[in-house]
């Protein structure tokens, strides 16, 4: 059994995933407008919160809120569940499918073996579409692959229902009704609202601009604190949050500027297209911050003198990031 | 980005192509197909250099007899005793018991397949450790480190 379903291949799991579903049920929608719209933009420096040991940076907000939002904005209702009994999660699962549904499902990494051995980490924010089943194999159309997948049963089943951080209890998610008409201006608004918001007054100094320069100044302490090795490690981690499959580049700054190119258009607001611009340079800058960075861990660049260039330039990130948020918020308030 | 900018350098990914975003010409962001880029591989690559480092220092630990093998396979599927505990369903205080060799020794077979079913291997090679870590960069890396 296979759903007739559409698979575009994409840069970012949870958006990726959003875009194909509503393609699927007749919303044509591209990744850059349902990482728009889901208000998926986001800094999060967490040094408390540990992933692989290492302290949590993140580029975008949590797994499911993409879905969650861009979905309620555009009026579609969905259904959504998670499971304490795996084979209960996978009876469900086909239940939906021989309804003819596409499912969305939260899986970790580690266990899906069409994942290439030097990406399977423990990482439990992954998002996918199960779109059939074939004996014991599933028919996955996930948005970071070219083609559709395969998956054994078992390792989808444990994949599910990984364990640690994030675990995804086995969590699927599918869209139920589509509304007879969308306010897609009134959902890009908020959407781009919403971002603003979380960027410029995040109550926490840990979010938002404010985490960027917070990140800036603990890095401008690490060679000391941390003595050499530990540090290049630290460093290596937030290149690969910020770079690594599923960013689009730029730790999604260029995913936000092509959303807010396609926003311009649709609102009709030139503002929008010059602001664009300027979120690709943004992007640019990160991806200098991830470049340097990378020379530093390889050892081609000594740590010392690079940590006070490379905490300049996140600082650069973070003055740039709050006059563009500034005057983003500014182009929408008429 | 440019779309002229959008790097091919492949490395750890193993000629898996992923998505970019770069703007073209015209202005126009278009989806562009990358196999890598050197900032990432060298990042990855140093993530699982880190891995096989503590798997080294286990395997020490383990022919010394100051921890049993379960640690080494516990390092080997990147988890720590929180993570092996939620996954075999077995008490963390007991798995951390579970890493001294002489109460690994006299675990009946009922207790060890668990951990064998987790990591996917039997219970005979659950209770040994291979002469050198059987993970190498090669094996992740067929491109050999180029990046």
């Amino acid at each position: 059994m296979k759903i007739d379903f559409q698979h575009r291949q994409f840069a970012h799991c949870e958006s990726g995933v959003t875009a194909n579903l509503l393609n699927h049920h007749g919303f044509p929608c591209s990744e850059a407008m349902a990482f728009g719209i889901g208000g998926g933009l986001f800094f999060g420096y967490v040094p408390f919160v540990k992933l692989n040991f290492l302290p949590l940076t993140t580029f975008r907000t949590g797994p499911g809120a993409i879905f969650k939002k861009a979905t309620r904005r555009l009026g579609i209702e969905v259904r959504k569940q998670t499971f304490r009994n795996p084979a209960e999660a996978e009876c469900e699962l086909d239940r939906v499918l021989e309804a003819g549904i596409p499912v969305g499902a939260q899986t970790g990494v580690f266990w899906l073996p069409f994942f290439p051995p030097a990406y399977r980490f423990h990482f439990n924010g992954h998002n996918l579409v199960v779109i059939g089943k074939e004996g014991d194999d599933y028919l996955i159309s996930d948005p970071i692959f070219e083609e559709i997948v395969r998956c054994p049963a078992v390792d989808l089943r444990k994949a599910r229902f990984a364990k640690g951080a994030l675990a995804p209890k086995g969590k699927i998610y599918y869209i139920e009704k589509m509304p007879n008409q969308f306010d897609l201006p009134q959902a890009i608004k908020t959407g781009i609202r919403e971002v603003c918001r979380v960027m410029l007054k995040t109550p926490v100094p840990l979010a938002g601009v404010r985490g960027i320069r917070l990140l800036s100044r603990q890095l401008r302490k690490w060679p000391n604190k941390l003595g050499e090795k530990k540090t290049i490690l630290h460093l290596g981690h937030i290149i690969r949050m910020q770079e690594e499959i599923g960013t689009g580049g730029g730790g999604f700054r260029f995913i936000y500027a092509a959303f807010l190119q396609e926003a311009a258009e649709t609102l009709s607001n030139d503002k929008l297209s010059a602001l664009s611009d300027r979120c690709t340079e943004i992007g640019d800058l990160w991806r200098d911050f991830a470049l340097i960075a990378s020379r530093v861990c390889r050892g081609r660049a000594t740590v010392q003198d690079s940590f006070d260039d490379l905490a300049d330039l996140l600082q650069q990130c973070a003055d740039r990031e709050e006059t563009f948020f500034l005057d983003l918020q500014t182009a929408l308030a008429k | 980005m440019k779309k002229k900018d959008v790097p091919q350098q492949g490395g750890l990914n193993a000629g898996c192509r992923e998505i970019n975003y770069a703007v073209d010409d015209d202005g126009h962001y278009t989806l562009e197909s990358s196999v890598g880029w050197e900032a990432k591989n060298i990042a990855l690559r140093q993530a699982w250099e880190e891995i096989i480092d503590q798997l080294h220092r286990v395997l020490d630990e383990v022919r010394a007899g100051a921890k049993s093998p379960l640690a080494y396979h516990m390092v080997k599927n990147q988890m720590n005793p929180i993570l092996l505990a939620r996954y075999s369903g077995i008490a963390r205080w007991r798995v951390k018991r579970h890493f001294k060799p002489a109460v690994f020794a006299k675990l009946k077979q009922s207790d060890l397949q668990p951990y064998a079913d987790l990591f996917k291997i039997s219970v005979e090679e659950l209770k040994q450790v291979p002469e050198k870590p059987d993970l190498s960069i090669e094996e992740i890396d067929p491109s050999g480190g180029s990046a």
